[in-house]
């Protein structure tokens, strides 16, 4: 693991997202509760919507350009949708986040 | 020979090591037990029954000194120890004595976090750890009209702001996060916790961030907040965590992270030295709750008797010891993939409970109201044992005898006979009932004896709803739709029970109405928070996470992640001020496409999102505000030039679209709201295919509502005729508000005019004039919260949360 500070768990709202830009695409950071966040690729599958832009509700986020819904945890499309976005590891230490490097890199790449 | 034995803390976990270690062999070690308070071990956690007055300090005593003497211990109460010599194996206690040891334990706890806030060393602050603090609190019961202010709502902030309460003191808690208890609870939870605290008395502000602490003649006065509010108190009681006691281990030399390194065994990295309870970090783990504690006391035992143990750290669960809040929570739902919730609420009673399942095991539980079965739940959690061959009735308990889950029907059979269900013609559910009893058996039987639902017919689906009950078999609901999944209740059900029920928060729907999703989903979630805002303007605070990114981000989303901004042009006016700017905006941003709209004004588009606020700034320099041309709001108000230049203008139809514009501009509703003027019946402006429009006559003003040229072209219908501007403003604010206060989400004008009628709209809006002014009352007050520009606050308020939270790309680069 190579865990990198991205930022305040506070910078981002309850049932918000941010975005960090990487060499390799866009990562969507979600808070959907108070004390958890998930990572993931911030390009829907579908015609390339920008999720952290989405409603989050539950452990899910729904695409802001034509409502496909994904699992925050797995990835997956939710539904009778079929797809599939990139998670990413994360951590809360002292109320920063911090992201995988060494996941973004590999599964990025893949 | 008797070996030396030195522990320094006198605490929970110290003190039941000790007892382990007399109970298998009294007389192994010559045991000095030091102790910075002056007394020795007592039950920590009940110093807030002892606070609350539900018990004394003598009851909550467990070693006294006799204990002590029986078990030759030489108790050093009132004395710290200020230094350890790993060489010399010797301790120093605070009045210069070096003592030797042959064992040593280090069982100092953890002090609390006091925020190093302006003002935090003033008298009259304090934590909530020991009796001086208990005390001290206890003193401040005693004073008339005492008041006292709790920083943090977790665990002990909430004990302490509880025991205050009992003993008569005005408490108002002050907490960070957006609910109570946030590590151990879910927002729903947290609602219910919030409520009972409420209820009794106590004011709770979440969300709230502490400034500074304003003094007198060396005392505390009051606490500020960021938002500028200062709460008057006369204490200060800051419980916003603990931090492990290592500052003697670390002098020391011991290998020490957060708390004092220990192993399995709770030896430190010094063989001669064992460490327990909230000073030690295991495995990374630190302590802050009693029942690790006592497993580790056992093993410390074990230890300096040279017999093997080791020390596992288990799942903990945590209770809150207020009387009326029942509540349990246990195990993780903070991290961990692939984890499915199982919901179950009964808003009547006030309970929630969810289990956080994983790989068919339970690994989570929060529980309110009703906690009978939590240690069942935390029985099976900590067993790992797989639930899914009962994963349908779980939620339900070991005793599950088929329990209903919540249903609307539930709550209208539960309504009392005086309970109103037609507001327009105040008929109650006992009226409703006597008429069925003497033989209507329809809808329309009940309407025609009782009048129930014959007016504005937003009760329409409570009425049946009592046909139903009182019926049973007999009558068949028509299939009415909920709003979404999330529950069973349709629109105008929830909208209804906001408003007689007093819900004036999301979570306050979603347990009350029985949602059975921890927090909703896209399709609920705007629709809420619209009926929240619109209900309550005051109280309920908009929320941006509940709405879609167009009116969170105040521009439209375009197909490539761009977006489009449109400013305001009133009344479809402009200048050489404004088309200066808009020029010059439309370069410096590379704006792709400038688009003259359907709407009378011009739409920028193309706009990267990381562009807002700085577009926005430089069009409010040149005096433009947004055009809401996003929201389900005021879009524009078309015009025509009117009698200004017009040789058939009767009015001026541009004046007053422009005053109309100003007057509703920022307001939400339930779908957007599109108005025209025309100054005269050929209507330039095309003003009767509008939500609402107004077309000028000689004789006045005709105002019509409904139109619409979208998906459907509808003629606006007359709603009447007026003689002023004045009147027109008037009846025009109060049927919006109407609209606003009665209307589905995603209903047009037209649709809900369909729904009520033209005759309620008129009854209501033209004709009683009392109501007409209360509903632009309404409006009004509402707008003095929402007639605001959003492109400012935003440009000036949230302008980095447009930027991206981290920019890798460039610590690639370096
Ligand atoms: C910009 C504009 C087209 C233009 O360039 O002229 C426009 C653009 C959009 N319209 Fe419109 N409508 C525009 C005038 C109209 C008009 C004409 C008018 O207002 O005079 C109509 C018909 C009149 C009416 O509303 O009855 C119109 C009927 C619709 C509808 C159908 C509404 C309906 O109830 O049937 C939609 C879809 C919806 O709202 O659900 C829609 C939705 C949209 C959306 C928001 C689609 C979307 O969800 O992304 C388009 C946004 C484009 C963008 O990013 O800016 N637009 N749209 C016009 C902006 C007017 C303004 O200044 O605010
Ligand atoms: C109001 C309150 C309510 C609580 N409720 C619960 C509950 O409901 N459930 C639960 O599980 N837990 C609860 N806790 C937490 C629980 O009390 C602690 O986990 C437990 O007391 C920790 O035990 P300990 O022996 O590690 O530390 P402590 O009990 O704090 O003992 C440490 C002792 O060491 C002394 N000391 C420190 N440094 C020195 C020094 N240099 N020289 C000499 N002495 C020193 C201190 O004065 C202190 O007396 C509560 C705590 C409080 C304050
Ligand atoms: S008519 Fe259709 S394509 Fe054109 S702007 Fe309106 S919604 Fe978009
Ligand atoms: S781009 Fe995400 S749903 Fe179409």
């Amino acid at each position: 693991m190579n865990w990198i500070d991205i930022g305040k768990l506070d910078d981002i709202p309850l049932r918000g997202a941010r975005v960090v830009k990487t060499p390799l695409g866009c990562v969507a950071v979600f808070r959907p509760t108070e004390t958890e966040v998930f990572a993931t690729s911030d390009r829907c599958p579908h015609k390339g919507g920008p999720l952290s832009e989405g409603i989050v509700h539950d452990r899910k986020v729904t695409c802001p350009l034509h409502n496909w819904v994904f699992c925050l945890e797995t990835g997956a499309a939710q539904g009778a949708d079929e797809g599939q976005i990139e998670t990413f590891a994360t951590q809360i230490i002292d109320g920063r986040i911090l992201l995988d490097s060494r996941t973004l890199q590999t599964e990025a790449a893949a | 020979m008797t070996q030396k034995l030195i522990i320094i803390g006198a605490g929970m976990a110290s003190g039941r090591a000790l007892e382990h270690l007399f109970e298998q062999a009294p007389d192994a070690f010559d045991v000095t037990l030091f102790n910075a308070e002056p007394r020795g071990t007592y039950n920590r956690i009940m110093l807030s029954p002892v606070l609350s007055g539900d018990k004394t300090f003598e009851e909550i005593l467990t070693h006294t000194a006799e204990w002590y003497e029986d078990n030759n211990v030489t108790c050093r109460f009132g004395e710290k120890v200020v230094a350890i010599d790993r060489n010399a194996k010797t301790i120093t206690a605070d009045n210069g004595d070096v003592l030797a040891y042959d064992k040593l334990i280090i069982a100092t706890g953890s002090t609390p976090f006091i925020i190093p806030l302006p003002g935090h060393d003033l008298d009259g602050v304090i934590a909530y750890r020991d009796l001086e603090d208990t005390n001290a609190m206890i003193a401040l019961g005693e004073r008339p009209d005492a008041r006292a202010v709790v920083i943090g709502g977790g665990l002990l902030g909430l004990e302490a702001a509880a025991g205050l309460k009992a003993r008569g003191v005005d408490v108002t808690v002050v907490h960070i996060m957006g609910h109570l208890m946030e590590r151990q609870l879910d927002e729903a939870a947290g609602y219910l916790l919030r409520k009972a605290l409420v209820d009794k008395g106590i004011t709770v502000k979440c969300s709230a961030n502490s400034k500074e602490i304003p003094g007198e003649n060396g005392r505390v006065k009051a606490l500020l907040l960021d938002d500028g509010t200062e709460l008057p108190c006369d204490l200060l009681v800051m419980a916003v965590g603990i931090r492990p006691s290592i500052a003697l281990a670390a002098e020391a030399g011991l290998a020490t992270g957060r708390g004092i390194h220990v192993d399995d065994h709770m030896v430190t990295s010094d063989d001669s030295i064992l460490s327990l309870g909230e000073c030690v970090e295991h495995e990374g783990n630190i302590f802050g709750l009693v029942a690790p504690l006592y497993d580790q006391a056992k093993v410390i035992a074990k230890t300096l008797l040279d017999q093997e143990a080791t020390f596992v750290n288990k799942d903990v669960s945590t209770m809150l010891k207020v009387t009326g809040c029942d509540l349990f929570s246990a195990g993780d739902f903070a991290d961990g993939e692939g984890r499915e919730d199982i919901v179950y609420r009964d808003p009547a009673r006030g309970i929630y409970k969810r289990l956080v399942i994983q790989e068919n095991r339970i690994i989570g539980v929060v529980m309110y109201g009703d906690t009978a079965d939590g240690n069942w739940f935390f029985g099976l959690l900590k067993s790992g044992e797989d639930i899914s061959n009962m994963r349908d009735t779980l939620i339900f308990g070991p005793a599950f005898q088929g329990g209903a889950p919540s249903d609307p029907m539930a709550a209208v059979a539960a309504l009392p006979a005086d309970a109103e269900i037609c507001g327009c013609n105040g008929i109650c559910k006992g009226q409703i009932v006597d008429a069925i009893q003497g033989g209507a058996t329809t809808l329309d039987d009940v309407r025609a004896q009782t009048k129930a639902s014959g007016s504005c017919g937003t009760c329409t689906g409570l009425v049946e709803q009592v046909l139903s009950v009182t019926l049973g078999d007999d009558f068949v609901l028509p299939a009415s739709k909920s709003v979404c999944g999330c529950t069973e209740f349709t629109h105008e059900d929830v909208r209804r029970l906001i408003k007689s029920r007093e819900l004036k928060s999301q979570p306050a729907v979603w347990q009350e109405l029985g949602w059975n999703t921890p927090n909703g989903c896209h399709v609920c979630r705007p629709a809420i928070n619209y009926y929240l805002l619109a209900d309550w303007p005051l109280e309920y605070a908009d929320d941006p996470q509940s709405r879609f990114v167009n009116e969170r981000k105040h521009a439209n989303i375009q197909k490539d992640g761009t977006y489009s901004v449109v400013p305001r042009m009133w009344g479809g006016m402009t200048n050489p001020t404004e088309l200066r700017a808009i020029a010059d905006a439309a370069e410096k941003f590379n704006v792709p496409t400038i688009h003259v709209t359907g709407g009378q004004r011009i739409d920028l588009l193309g706009v990267k999102g990381e562009d807002l606020p700085e577009i926005w700034s430089d069009l409010n320099k040149a005096g433009m505000v947004s055009g809401h041309a996003y929201s389900k709001g005021l879009r524009t108000v078309k015009t025509c030039v009117g009698s200004d230049h017009c040789r058939f203008g009767t009015q001026d139809s541009t004046g007053l679209g422009i005053q109309l514009e100003k007057i509703l501009w920022g307001s939400w509703a339930p779908h957007k709201l599109k108005l025209g003027v025309s100054g005269c019946p050929r209507n330039c402006a095309e003003a009767t295919c509008k939500d609402i429009g107004v077309v000028c006559v000689d004789s006045g003003y005709q105002i019509g509502i409904g139109g619409a040229a979208g998906m459907d072209v509808k003629e606006t219908e007359l709603l009447c005729q007026v003689a002023t501007e004045a009147e027109v403003i008037e009846v025009i604010t109060a049927v919006t508000q109407a609209y606003r206060e009665g209307g589905k989400y995603l209903d047009r004008i037209y649709k809900w005019l369909a729904k009520v009628g033209m005759d309620w709209v008129q009854e209501n809006v033209v004709d009683d004039l009392e109501n007409r002014k209360a509903l632009a009352a309404r409006f009004e007050l509402s707008q003095s919260i929402y007639r605001k520009d959003p492109w400012a606050e935003h440009a000036r308020e949230r302008a980095d949360t447009y930027q991206p939270i981290a920019n890798l790309t460039l610590e690639a680069a370096e």
